[in-house]
């Protein structure tokens, strides 16, 4: 027998969890208080999405973390292996091949099928946090659809830049009903939270779980004068070519050299792998 | 007590309920989709899925009504042993369990309130069989439409109305078991 239960946690604690995920996936968009429990991780890393990933995996599952769209990041490879001991799951970097992905600030790039769970850690759940600091105000905004200040807000964005200025944890319409926090993804992947697969949001220190259904309306607030435009980079990814990808910018040399790079690595070694050049592509650059 | 109040608990119950959940969640987050269910065994008139979800959902937490048929000295020994969750009535319970019209008026269930709309309770039916044919639905989890062999459309459309307050079904037969968020629309097919 090993010193821990299957995926850490007991089995109260999951039925806990799991009963929340379905009135989650029953109320599209709101927000499910739980107990979060102590992980042995700091709260930064995930604990809200690492409890619902451990309420949803099986033994059969294989699972992904990303973390910013990579899959070797310390945070990644750390959940990874929580993951393999206390559930004794497989694990892949292969988004086509998982069937549960854990991922922070980055939805893949690859549409995902209905075969396939997406769990978002989630620092701040709340969309009106920043308009409303008491739980109980915010509670009774999102009960009465309040969201008009939420508008004024994007709005004055408009009035004093010119575009709404927010570019990550684009608030979006979930359903026609809920305001939802689709956590710090680039609003690039907004159009993206329309999917096959169930995306389940975890908040460990908040204590809030909420989902998406797959083929859920998922509409990012806008107003017709100024409509949502799900923006990136105006580049290539340098590695692979990919011209519809979200890029990061990655500093090359001391010179100040600079190349743009798709965030999601799986998607860019596939890429490369099926014989796709970039301009700076080891080739390229001979 | 009877041979079968003891028996019917899962073996192994972090893996069994990790399969049942999974099941379940891809039955509510797809409606009309019938999944299979099993593990649990509980006394008649309960169906394996049944026992299955009330393994894997409920504890002493989750308080529970047993409609009429399903309320039997038996079952309540087989919940009071196997999972511990009390028995109360409709207008107290978190899930209900029973044969559709043995469940009863649905506005006796909590429906959550304006603030905590998941604060309502959840239907495990029990019907005679499970199919994709007979109501039509439509809505969240379902890529264009699908059918279910639900046990009636307007006390569904009702419910739906609601939202986001509402109940959330369940329906079991045998091992298979289907679901019924309140998101989804029901109409006669
Ligand atoms: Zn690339």
């Amino acid at each position: 027998m090993s010193a821990y239960n299957f995926a850490y946690l007991d089995e109260q604690t999951k039925r806990m969890i799991r009963r929340a995920l379905l009135k989650a996936i029953a109320i599209p968009g709101y927000q499910v208080p739980f107990a979060s429990r102590e992980m042995p991780m700091p709260y930064g890393w995930g604990t809200g999405g690492v409890q619902v990933t451990a309420a949803c995996l099986t033994p059969e599952d294989r699972l992904k973390v990303i973390d910013q769209g990579a899959d070797d990041t310390t945070n990644a490879i750390s959940i990874r292996k929580f993951f393999e001991t206390t559930a004794g799951v497989e694990t892949t970097e292969r988004t086509g091949e998982a069937t549960v992905i854990q991922t922070r600030h980055r939805i893949p790039e690859a549409p995902l099928g209905d075969d396939q769970i997406l769990v978002y850690q989630v620092p701040i759940p709340e969309p009106l946090r920043f308009l409303e600091p008491r739980e109980t105000e915010t509670r009774r905004m999102h009960a009465l659809e309040e969201y008009g200040l939420m508008h004024v807000k994007l709005y004055e964005d408009i009035a004093r830049h010119g575009a709404i200025a927010t570019s990550y944890a684009y608030p979006v319409k979930v359903e026609g009903r809920y305001v939802m926090d689709p956590s710090p993804i680039p609003k690039f992947d907004n159009p993206k939270l329309e999917s096959a697969a169930i995306q389940l949001f975890g908040a460990g220190r908040e204590q809030r779980i909420y989902a998406i259904p797959p083929h859920t309306r998922v509409v990012s607030l806008d107003f017709e004068d100024h409509p949502f435009v799900a923006s990136k980079a105006d580049h290539a990814c340098d590695l692979c070519g990919a011209e519809q990808s979200y890029l990061d910018e990655v500093i090359v040399d001391d010179a100040g050299g600079r190349m743009f790079v798709c965030s999601d690595t799986d998607f860019c070694a596939t890429r490369q792998a099926e014989g796709h050049r970039g301009r700076f592509s080891p080739e390229a650059a001979e | 007590m009877r041979d079968d109040v003891l028996t019917g608990g899962f073996s192994d119950a972090p893996v069994q309920s990790a399969r049942a959940f999974r099941a379940a969640l891809d039955a509510l987050a797809r409606p009309g989709r019938i999944v299979t269910l099993s593990g649990g065994a509980a006394p008649a008139p309960l169906s394996t899925a049944a026992a299955t979800l009330l393994l894997t959902l409920c504890d002493g937490e989750t308080p529970l009504y047993l409609a009429p048929g399903h309320d039997a000295p038996q079952v309540r020994d087989w919940v009071a042993f196997h999972i511990g969750a009390p028995i109360v009535g409709p207008g107290e319970a978190m899930f209900a369990l029973g044969r559709w019209a043995a469940l009863g008026r649905l506005d006796h269930y909590p429906v959550g309130t304006p603030d905590y709309p998941d604060r309502s309770a959840t239907l495990i039916v029990e019907l005679d069989r499970l199919a994709a044919d007979g109501a039509r639905l439509t809505g969240p989890g379902i890529a264009t439409e699908a059918r279910l062999s639900l046990p009636e459309t307007a006390a569904f459309e009702v419910n739906r109305t609601r939202f986001p307050l509402g109940l959330d079904f369940f329906f079991t037969a045998g091992t298979a078991l289907a679901a019924l968020p309140r998101t989804t629309r029901v109409e006669a097919g």
